[in-house]
């Protein structure tokens, strides 16, 4: 690329680009995308990047996208000693999220930038300060003259009340300098106000809550602003939610542009936002979030995002505009007016993007993991992924998205709510919970008016004529059963087969073909930043039925890849990884790599990555038109997790090609009866277990098998609704949940072995099996290996187990014909080796071992399955030697912003990240490990145990050493007793709710921070308020460690064991007299 | 609904359902790409004698109030839109867009690949298109070209009274939100015809003459160039859109027609004596030839950093400067309404060389 002039910063050489960390709510995968762009851009402009991130699942920690990748925590401590060893001229801090910004903060409070001479680009200290501080902030907006929510700062309990009563009630809490609002929510009385200050107090790092008015009902509108050293700023986007003000942007569904605003408003608001990122002097991307009177011009400031956020990498992907990658040429000192627009090419980045389109945004919540989370939205986000969906008209987008979404409907549609009463409804649309979209479309078809609806609502009657039109459009389309004409109309409107199927009452596969027979398919339109105004080159494309189609198919041979779709529990970030590398892979070896994917905030859906990108929903109809038009070699689907696996068997029946295992070996590894028979065949030995089918069947194989047992339906992702049940009640209590079984839907049913889990990754080819190294968990087997601490090397397997281990991976890999990636879970015990699980697939751990090996995995599986072999490449069936270093992979959770969610580790996975810790000993990884999943390990202080009888002569070991190390210990009665008799000083203390107030009591003691780590596990069965789950959860609440396994319990004492000095007494030898 | 159609010069045709009022109507086919500001678009006068096609897929969601017009009636030929919004929902909405093209007699289609009828219009260029039932066939286009803006400025002068600067304006097509930038800086305004003289214009006094934006072919306006020559020197000048060629005209320079038109709100400029960059409303069909400047007394202040193209003008010895697109925004951002400060400030600063006392 070539620039007009070169005004660049030449004063710097190498630069220090800090990430965001472990995935969590609130700050997922967009900053892989938007950190990516920014090295890459940087590199691009000949800077040495130096990246700090802890996340291995990330492409931005590969080594061809920084200079240097240091996988450390991102705590002050080691980024000092990053910045003392590499000596960066200068850091960019304004891509790594929150995390990157607060980082930033405390590294020039250390003094280390000064004293390293560290410049900060892109945004000053003082404008993070003025945007993050409330108190600086509502100065500044004093100053600017721009209006706020009548709001104050507390720091007590008693002040927010006392506030709330002046402004009145609804009021909103807004703790100071936390993720996605951690903490926060609407309070509608003074006992909510008092709860939710106390907790957010806690949890502020500056121990400060906001206490804002509440406009709830006005529109929230978003500008997506950036700005250069020439003061030079523009618009990149707008976008309005349809939920008004009251739930979390994050959690709200988006459309861009802004569709219910007038020139005038729209034009007021861009005014504001530019003043604000000029007031700022902010040299990069800025977010503004506004509320508008829906009845006025009258506005208010919500917040200012002086960074690159979740909001620009929508707003990039929504209009092409690479908001990251500009941002980061902005940092260094180049302007819009002379940085090229990579959509075009032609023109310019200053400029504001002209869309035709429309573009839908969908929050993915995790309550399918969750069942007994709290589900209504309010200001603390809970959504962990999105989807976006582009459509010519609103409605088309708005059912690309909801069928984008993955949750167990292509249409809009939910048969759960038909039982539920209307009056229920009502109450849940005022209250918004995740289904409200689904909610709305069945109060419509109850026969609701747009004008009732609104007043409960308060959503734009725009919006809600809309979906209200779609529900009419429903019956007018009813009596037209499969008729050309309709088929047209309904496909133009934006129905998905499986939506018309059901009104229609016929087959997806009716519809399919009735409309391939009239010729009724999309065509393709590219989306080029500026509404066909100049010929554009983004390879960048979706769906609609319209009659030009702009994606013509070239000439070359092709693969299709499918990507993962929204970021959510058990399918992270993990896969867009394998996705990409597998896209790079294809590039390589000269075919054109095409993706499908719908997830606005991945590195896969950038457009320079693929040859060409379909921004669609994963589902049979939209990949098989993209089939059709670009007939491809075949489809690649072990990289795109469950999504694209699932899609495996539709797209067979309809003669599309899957490349790589085979349809049949995957069914073989995920259908028990097959599984079983598999590994009977292979003389390969599994815990007893049994796939049943019918209810009745339950319990006598449950007491066959003996318990415990571990029960499960299949098919699932990340080990949903997977449970270890130790009795026929606990197992009764399951079934409850659980209710559906019928032959296509088995529920599992098997023993439960304890032993170290083993997960092992390998590449075949059909006739080489490859190991690139294998990861022992810490927990034993029970906890989901996704949730567990993944060490490697492994530190307790026998030469003669890890040989064992491969064996049987060979064994099933040539059985299967495995061709691509395979991942296969063992569980030790004696030196015995079984086998759990078998997924022929690229799995969680691919971005963790190819990183700290070297093995670029997803690659050389891609060439696999392509044709190439692996002895060709000098590959043989062998465990790749081991490194001298120890790596261990920790999981993060989320739980501070999932209220009523249980923090018990078991089978079913609860995390939202991961984080690495490396060093040359395994206790020194696992304390980074741990620093860098967000905890900070204390060295001293007291350890609160409460545990179940089964674990209590166990925990007395971890309880002795606690003591050893000079930790005080606290017990609930049972527990303290048997510590007591086991010779330890322990202070028993009551239950929840004994004693009086002033008397010390199991929660006492953690809400007023007097211990420094729990140890709790669970009794039996689940029963979601039981006092284990409300300890679990205060600790949680008050950022105390809780740990419900005994074995990370361990790990960490053998971790402060390691990195502290005890207090010891000499040994008495007794004393030798003269 | 009955069906419509749009046939372009070229012979294209789209199909589409009707909308609006009228029946049948001719017009350059231009594209505008503003996401907002269909009202402003519909009644800007330079929009006469254009049927506009609308990038944006979805129009007519907030409705038309009753303020945001750019002259007191529409002056847009037809509307080409995707989708068009039957219950609009803003608070200030008074009717639908399709209510408003009905009592103003606009033909409208919606239901057209409007993207594919930009592609097109982009790679042939600009044409002229007709809007016709589609039972129509008869075809046959307008050769002549017409004088736009004659229909589009006032019969008769009108003033505007203000306590400032005397801004005399030969109306082309103004645009309201022209005559409100001045009236916000106090200017008491004098609306002229195009085609009035230079001496009825300075028996006025004028401190300044502002030549207003309007439609269509400048060099067709030749009596309009003759009175800018005759003030050029005598008057500070201060030219917007069609005003800004006509100034070019006057000053010996030539005009010519794009091959694409630039209507929407997105198009970056350069102020050649700041180095900043603005992002500007358009709405032409022609430019100023830069290589026609070379016999002039013209430098150019501000260029289009896409094509580089000439978007602004000053003359080296009279107070005159002139820009192409529309600082006034509307639709679309209004920060480069700097310019009318320049322009007064200009006037300022003639006046105390000239010796003229302030008006009280």
């Amino acid at each position: 690329m070539e620039w007009k002039s070169m005004p660049k910063n030449e004063t710097i050489e190498k630069i220090l680009v800090i990430g965001s960390g472990p995935i969590v709510i609130g700050q997922a995968a967009e900053f892989d995308y938007s950190g990516t762009q920014a090295c890459h851009s940087l590199k691009e402009e000949g800077y040495t990047v130096i990246l700090a991130n802890s996340n291995p699942a990330t492409i931005m920690t590969d080594h061809t996208v920084a200079d240097k990748v240091y996988m450390e925590p991102l705590t002050v401590e080691f980024l000092s000693k990053i910045i003392r060893k590499e000596r960066p001229c200068a850091i960019l801090p304004t891509l790594g999220g929150q995390t990157g910004l607060n980082l930033a903060v405390e590294l020039d409070k250390s003094g280390v930038l000064e004293e390293y001479n560290v410049e900060l680009l892109g945004t000053s200290l003082e404008a993070i300060e003025k945007a993050e501080d409330r108190e600086k902030f509502r100065t500044l907006m004093e100053e600017l003259n721009e209006p706020v929510p009548p709001s104050d700062i507390v720091t007590t309990v008693e002040g927010a009340v006392a506030f709330a009563e002046t402004i009145g009630y609804p009021v909103i809490v807004r703790p100071a300098f936390t993720l996605g609002g951690t903490g926060g929510g609407m309070c509608d009385s003074k006992e909510e106000l008092e709860h939710i200050v106390k907790n957010g107090l806690a949890l502020s790092p500056v121990h400060q809550c906001l206490i804002e008015k509440s406009i709830a009902g006005f529109k929230e509108i978003e500008y997506e602003v950036i700005r250069d050293k020439k003061d030079q700023a523009i618009v990149v986007c707008n976008m309005e939610n349809i939920d008004p003000v009251g739930v979390h942007t994050g959690d709200s569904i988006v459309v861009a542009p802004s569709m219910t605003l007038s020139d005038r408003e729209y034009q007021m608001l861009r005014t504001v936002s530019l003043k604000l990122i000029r007031a700022l002097e902010i040299e990069g991307g800025c977010n503004v979030q506004l509320a508008l009177d829906p009845h006025s011009f009258d506005y208010y400031i919500i917040e200012v995002n002086p960074r690159v956020s979740r909001s620009s990498a929508l707003a990039s992907k929504a209009t092409g505009y690479p908001i990251a990658k500009i941002a980061a040429k902005i940092a260094v000192g180049l302007t819009l007016d002379e940085i090229k627009n990579p959509i075009t090419e032609t023109t310019y980045a200053m400029f504001e993007p002209a869309l035709d389109y429309v573009v839908t945004k969908f929050p993915r919540f995790p309550f399918d993991k969750f069942t007994s989370g709290d589900r209504t939205l309010g200001t603390q986000m809970k959504a962990t992924g999105e989807i976006m969906a582009i459509g010519r008209t609103f409605e088309e987008s708005l059912l690309k998205g909801i069928r984008s979404l993955e949750i167990g409907t292509g249409d809009f549609y939910l048969e759960s709510l038909e039982a539920v009463e209307t009056d229920v409804l009502i109450k849940r649309a005022e209250k918004p919970d995740d289904e409200r979209i689904f909610v709305l479309a069945a109060l419509f078809r109850r026969g609701m008016s747009v004008e009732e609806l609104y007043n409960h609502t308060k959503i734009d009657r725009y919006f809600l004529r809309k979906i209200k039109g779609i529900i009419d459009f429903e019956l007018t389309l009813a009596s037209k059963r499969l008729d050309a004409a309709a088929l047209a109309e309904g496909k133009q409107f934006g129905f998905s087969d499986l939506q018309l199927a059901r009104i229609w009452e016929c087959t997806e596969q009716e519809v399919y073909d009735a409309r391939v027979n009239e010729n009724v398919t999309p065509v393709y339109k590219m989306v080029d930043t500026c509404a066909a105004a100049h010929e554009s080159i983004a390879p960048y494309f979706y769906s609609t039925y319209e009659t030009e189609n702009e994606s013509i198919a070239t000439d070359k041979e092709k693969v299709l890849v499918l990507g993962s779709g929204p970021i959510r529990i058990g399918q992270g970030i993990e896969f867009d990884y394998a996705t990409v590398h597998s896209v790079l892979a294809i590039k390589e070896m000269g075919y054109e790599a095409i993706i499908m994917n719908n997830n606005p905030e991945t590195v896969s859906t950038d457009f320079s990555i693929s040859d060409k990108l379909y921004f669609e929903p994963l589902t049979l109809e939209d990949v098989m038109h993209v089939v059709q038009l670009e007939k491809p070699k075949g489809v690649i689907v072990q990289f795109g997790g469950q999504t694209a696996i699932n899609l495996a068997a539709g797209l067979k029946a309809r003669g599309v090609k899957i490349l790589g295992t085979s349809l049949e070996a995957i069914d073989r590894a995920e259908d028990r009866n097959k599984f079983e028979q598999l590994l009977e065949e292979l003389k390969l030995e599994r815990p007893n277990g049994k796939a049943v089918t019918m209810i009745e069947e339950v319990v006598p194989t449950a007491e066959k098998i003996g318990y415990p047992v571990l029960v499960r339906p299949s098919y699932v992702i990340g080990g949903s609704q997977m449970e270890i049940v130790h009795n026929e009640d606990e197992l009764a209590n399951y079934m409850q949940k659980v209710n559906t079984i019928n032959p296509e839907k088995p529920l599992l049913i098997d023993q439960y072995i304890t032993g170290i889990e083993v997960d092992i990754d390998a590449i075949s080819d059909g006739e080489t099996t490859f190991v690139p190294g294998i990861m022992e968990h810490i927990e034993r087997s029970g906890v989901h290996s996704g949730d567990s601490i993944a060490v490697y090397p492994p530190q307790r397997l026998s030469k003669d187990v890890k040989q064992k281990c491969l064996e049987a991976t060979d064994k099933i890999a040539k059985e299967l014909g495995v061709i691509g990636l395979i991942n296969i879970q063992f569980i030790i015990q004696n030196d015995e080796v079984y086998v759990i699980e078998v997924n022929p697939r690229a799995s969680r751990t691919i971005p963790f071992l190819s990183k700290i090996t070297g093995v670029t995995m997803a690659n050389i599986a891609t060439r696999c399955i392509l044709g190439e072999k692996l002895s060709d490449k000098g590959f043989k069936t062998e465990i790749y030697p081991e490194c001298d270093h120890v790596y261990v992979k920790l999981p993060v959770f989320s739980f501070e912003k999932l209220r009523s969610v249980d923090t018990t580790l078991g089978p079913e996975m609860k995390s939202t990240g991961e984080a690495i810790g490396y060093d040359k000993t395994m206790e020194k990884a696992l304390y980074k490990g741990l620093i860098a999943s967000g905890m900070s390990v204390p060295f001293d202080g007291s350890v609160l145990l409460t545990v179940a009888d089964k674990d209590k002569e166990e925990a007395s070991y971890i309880a002795a050493r606690f003591h050893e190390l000079g930790f005080r210990l606290f017990a609930t009665k049972g527990t303290a007793d048997f510590l007591a008799e086991k010779g330890l000083p322990v202070v028993a203390v009551g239950k929840i709710g004994s004693g009086n107030e002033t008397e010390q009591n199991v929660l006492s003691l953690i809400t007023n921070g007097e211990v420094q780590f729990v140890i709790n596990t669970l009794t039996s069965g689940k029963q979601p308020r039981s006092d284990g789950f409300r300890i679990r959860r205060e600790a949680v609440e008050h950022g105390i460690i809780s740990l419900t396994n005994l074995d990370t319990a361990e790990a960490i004492v053998d971790v402060i064991d390691s990195t502290t000095l005890g207090a010891n007494a000499m040994v008495n030898k007794g004393a030798l007299h003269v | 609904m009955h069906n419509r159609k749009l046939v372009l010069e070229d012979g294209t045709t789209f199909t589409g359902k009707a909308f609006g009022g009228g029946s049948e109507t001719e017009g350059e086919v231009i594209f505008n790409t503003g996401m907002t500001g269909y009202q402003e678009i519909l009644s800007d006068p330079n929009y006469f004698g254009h049927i506009a096609v609308m990038t944006y897929p979805t129009i007519g969601a907030y409705g038309i109030n009753r303020d945001d017009f750019e002259a007191i009636t529409p002056f847009m030929n037809g509307m080409i839109v995707k989708e068009l919004t039957e219950a609009p929902s803003n608070f200030r909405s008074e009717e639908t867009l399709d209510q408003f093209m009905k009592e103003y007699n606009i033909p409208g289609i919606s239901g057209i690949d409007t993207r594919m009828l930009t592609r097109h219009l982009r790679n042939k260029g600009t044409m002229r298109g007709k809007i016709m039932d589609v039972t129509e066939n008869d075809v046959t286009f307008t050769t002549e070209e017409e004088m736009l803006a004659a229909k589009t400025s006032v019969s008769k002068p009108y003033i505007v009274p203000g306590s400032g600067l005397r801004i005399v304006v030969i109306d082309l097509g103004m645009k309201q939100s022209v005559l409100h930038e001045l009236t916000n800086r106090a200017c008491d305004v004098t609306v002229v015809p195009y085609n009035y003289k230079a001496e009825e214009i300075m028996r006025f006094k004028p401190d300044g003459v502002l030549l207003s934006n309007g439609p269509g072919n400048p060099a067709l306006l030749t009596e309009t160039v003759e009175t800018i020559s005759a003030l050029l020197g005598k008057v500070p000048l201060f030219g917007i859109g069609l005003g800004h060629q006509l100034f070019a005209l006057s000053c010996g320079a030539k005009t010519s027609r794009l091959h694409v038109g630039n209507y929407g709100t997105s198009f970056p400029v350069k102020d050649l004596q700041t180095d900043q960059t603005w992002l500007t409303t358009q709405s032409r069909l022609f430019y100023v030839d830069e290589s026609s400047l070379a016999e002039t007394e013209l430098d150019v202040t501000f260029r289009s950093i896409n094509d580089g193209t000439v978007e602004g003008l000053s003359h080296r010895k009279f107070k005159a400067i002139s820009v192409q697109f529309n600082p006034e925004g509307a639709p679309g951002a209004s920060e480069t309404n700097y310019l009318f400060d320049t322009f007064l400030t200009m006037i300022d600063q003639n006046r105390v060389k000239n010796g003229v006392e302030k008006h009280a």
